[in-house]
């Protein structure tokens, strides 16, 4: 920067700073969006949590990504505009209804926002949702900035009415967590339907009439193809002859920062391909190079259109970009020669994400440490116990795979060595272990199923599920407890226990893994961070009693420290950062020498001591 | 193309470092210049490492700072400071709170191949840091002021010594994007921080 001018005397900007979330959310409020449903997942959450505060519009969570979009769907079939939202492998889940809903298309503008994860910042897999758009024959937008999340949003909603068709806005995590200038607009009263109306032959889709539904699908894509080659929102800026880029996405503000002369192709609708605006890119241009993240899914429809583009023999698949994995791949295509030395960075000791103090679902993991089960384990906060000291989770697919997985393992391994132990959350056993609860007490299968319920959705910031008492509106929702879904699912031996009582914990799940049959364990605590973090009540340790039997340090708390300080013996002597602990006492429960107590009581004895 | 500049904002998780970044960007907003910032949210949360990058200039495209171009790093925590020492471009600065929050122990082993907790960090980072090293007692002088949560105003106030933004500004946006209550108490935290990295920089 030119230390010599000093910034101060800049114009009021009428733009505000907003994150992709923010953007769409408000994007959708501008386009008159009046309902809107999704399930939790990083980096989607905030455009529900942002939208829910507009006035006017109503927004819910629900269960799972498929009902959040069958709902959606009902609520497009009033012909009210609509939104949905998911993170990339929500769509996995929700694909069966959105296959056929591009059959039948929409009433009200219907528009499904996946939010991708390359890199898996927060995720199993980096999935690109362009190909499950393409899949299912919907348009997909692929915003580079806040701004353009924030406007093709908003357009989202008229393109899916005026083609019939629902909409996908795929967005990635730096697009979504990442803040730009936007440019609002006015809002629209938002847009609510009366009923919905009869229409059999459109809205079943039994064979005979979905039959003819299919031609109408592929004449829409050919309609939306003219859309995506004439629509302004896919940029063909010709300069440089010798070197044109198609880029999409957050990919876009990459290669301009390191190229600003070249001809570009900007690419705002991904699918269908602006394949007439490719093809001027390439008459213009010496060479051209599509530079975008995850698959090579505008190269594949340029190469299928017999266009010569190249990409990814450049640029990785793998992982998210940045300005220096664009430069590096601009060298391998020998389009830049200067060399971006990246300084050695310091080996600094790791900071793995853990279980916080207080957390609930230590307690159960340290249990079934203690039996040695083999867990199948889910998605949420209790992932992290498959990390060290816990390292008691053993498998981690996707939300509600542990029950399957779990009852395969059982039915046929002929030499099992420790019992058979499914653990899911509370939010997951909503989302997707209900039914997989079903198939353990139809096949009779011998395992025992955790759920580690502490009656918030935690991973992704504690959003309210089925199983408490708010919904996302604020208001008093009707919940449903864990112990009547197993009950109600024909499960015989139920238990429910306190995840702070180890011992105890202990005993049951003895008990529950011995039981002949399928046994469910509810292991409950609420979330220590949400919906309230709890006060904290501090041990301590008493230094001289510490015998350095290390059982503190193997549960992994973080508010448990070295002290430094050794025993006669050269052990490790622990102490508790008082204003971490939370006071939950599974570290006193499993200190071998009676060396942990509160430090309230400790400070008072110390203070009788000295009067004394 | 226009100058940008590059603030890496490093910390863990519950410091504050959003907050800072925040504010750094509405300042940056009220300059009347382009800003971007991306920052990771999720596992941060349960202790992890936080980064935040900030870019601001005339235009700015990519929200991530390239390897080895950060004009400042600003740290939160002396160990992260170091882990991201080799973030600072050439000439440029590592402005470091001198606190160390070591992670937690784990099981103790007593051949350990993973790294220890540094035991100097911030004058490790002068190894790797390309450009100058300061350190800064935050939580020294947030004690002082009496409340541990001022670290962040007090590392802004340092690093605005840095950037070519005018101190009214910063008033301004502080004033209004802390709680009401502690405004006077923030102000005197961005002071003490500017004092502490200005007598930094004269040459001894
Ligand atoms: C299909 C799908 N949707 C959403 C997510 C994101 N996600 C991961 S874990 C989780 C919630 C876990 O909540 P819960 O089961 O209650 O466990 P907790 O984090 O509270 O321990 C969510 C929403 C995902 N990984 N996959």
């Amino acid at each position: 920067m030119d230390q010599t001018r000093r910034y101060g005397d800049g114009a009021k900007s009428n733009k505000l700073l907003q994150f992709g979330n923010e953007a769409i959310a408000h994007g959708a409020r501008e386009a008159g969006c009046y309902f809107a449903a999704a399930y939790p997942g990083t980096p989607s959450t905030e455009i529900l949590e942002i939208f829910r505060t507009f006035p006017g519009i109503f927004a819910k969570w629900s269960p799972n990504e498929k009902v959040a979009v069958e709902v959606g769907i009902g609520s497009s079939l009033t012909g009210t505009r609509t939104m949905v939202t998911m993170k990339h492998v929500g769509v996995n889940v929700a694909m069966d209804p959105l296959m056929t809903f591009t059959y039948t298309g929409v009433v009200g503008g219907f528009v499904l926002v996946a939010a991708d994860d390359p890199a898996m910042h927060s995720s199993q897999n980096e999935q690109d949702s362009r190909v499950l758009a393409k899949f299912m024959k919907a348009p997909v937008f692929d915003p580079a900035t806040s701004q353009q999340a924030h406007d093709f949003t908003k357009l989202a909603f008229d393109v899916s009415e005026r083609f019939n068709t629902p909409v996908m806005v795929r967005e990635t995590t730096r697009i979504a967590h990442a803040k730009g200038l936007v440019e609002l607009g006015e809002w629209a009263e938002p847009v609510r339907g009366e009923r919905m109306k009869r229409d059999i032959e459109r809205f079943v889709m039994m064979p005979n009439f979905a039959r003819p539904r299919h031609p109408f699908v592929e004449e829409r894509s050919l309609k939306l193809l003219d859309f995506s080659n004439e629509w302004e929102g896919n940029r063909l800026e010709l300069n440089d002859r010798r070197i044109g880029f198609i880029t999409a996405g957050v990919a876009t503000n990459y290669i301009e920062e390191l190229m600003p002369d070249a001809s570009y192709l900007r690419v705002g609708l991904a699918w269908p391909f602006p394949v007439e605006k490719a093809r001027a890119l390439v008459e213009h241009c010496d060479r051209v190079l599509v530079v975008e993240e995850l698959e090579p899914f505008m190269e594949e429809e340029a190469k299928i259109a017999g266009l010569p583009v190249e990409g990814k023999a450049y640029f990785p698949r793998v992982g998210e970009f940045d300005l220096d994995a664009v430069a590096a791949g601009l060298k391998k295509a020998g389009l830049l020669d200067e060399t971006f030395a990246m300084p050695e960075p310091a080996e600094v000791v790791a900071r793995p994400p853990v279980l916080c103090a207080g957390c609930p679902h230590r307690g159960i993991y340290m249990a079934l440490r203690k039996i040695n089960a083999d867990v199948y384990g889910d998605i949420g906060c209790y992932t992290l116990a498959a990390l060290p000291p816990l390292e008691t989770m053993h498998t981690c697919f996707c939300m509600g795979a542990s029950i399957g997985n779990a009852i395969g393992a059982k039915l046929t391994e002929t030499k099992p060595r420790h019992p058979t132990v499914a653990v899911i959350g509370d939010s997951t056993f909503y989302h997707g272990g209900i039914t997989g609860l079903l198939d353990v007490v139809t096949s009779r299968a011998n395992i025992t199923v955790v759920i580690v319920d502490n009656s918030i959705t935690a991973m992704t910031g504690g959003q309210h599920h089925p199983g408490t008492d708010r919904d996302l509106m604020g208001n008093e929702a009707k919940h449903v407890p864990i112990e009547q879904v197993v009950k109600g699912l024909g499960v015989e031996k139920l238990i429910v226990l306190d995840t702070y009582d180890y011992q105890n914990a202990v005993d049951q799940l003895r008990s529950a893994v011995r039981f002949e049959g399928p046994a469910v364990v509810i292991a409950r605590r609420p979330c220590a961070l949400f919906p309230t973090k709890i006060k904290p009540e501090p041990y301590a340790v008493i230094e001289h009693a510490c015998t350095g039997c290390g059982n503190c340090f193997r549960i992994g708390c973080p508010a448990i420290f070295d002290s430094g300080k050794k025993t006669e013996r050269g052990l490790a002597i622990a102490t508790i950062d008082a204003d971490a602990c939370t006071g939950c006492t599974l570290c006193e429960q499993v200190c071998k020498d009676d060396a942990i107590f509160p430090l309230a009581e400790l400070n008072k004895k110390r203070e009788q001591e000295v009067q004394v | 193309m226009s100058e940008v500049v590059n603030v890496l904002i490093v910390g863990v998780g519950g410091q504050g470092v959003v907050l800072a970044s925040n504010i750094l960007c509405e300042v940056a907003v009220r300059a009347g210049l382009d800003v971007k910032k991306s920052e990771i949210h999720g596992m941060s949360q349960r202790g992890g490492v936080v980064t935040s990058h900030v870019r601001f200039g005339e235009r700015v495209l990519s929200p991530l700072i390239m390897h080895g171009r950060a004009d400042v790093v600003l740290g939160f925590e002396a160990a992260e400071a170091l882990r991201f020492a080799h973030e600072v471009r050439d000439g440029g600065l590592l402005l470091s709170s001198t606190q160390k929050i070591p992670p937690p122990t784990g099981p103790v082993k007593k051949k350990q191949k993973r790294p220890r907790y540094p035991q100097t960090p911030l004058s490790d980072a002068k190894q790797v840091c390309r450009g100058r090293v300061v350190p800064v007692e935050a939580d020294r002088i947030a004690a002082e002021l009496g409340n541990p949560r001022l670290t962040n105003t007090i590392l802004l106030g340092a690093l605005s010594t840095g950037l070519a933004i005018d101190d009214a500004l910063w008033t301004d946006t502080i004033r209004q994007m802390v709680p009401s209550k502690t405004v006077e108490l923030n102000l005197a935290a961005f002071a003490r921080g500017k004092e502490v990295a200005l007598s930094e920089r004269q040459p001894a």
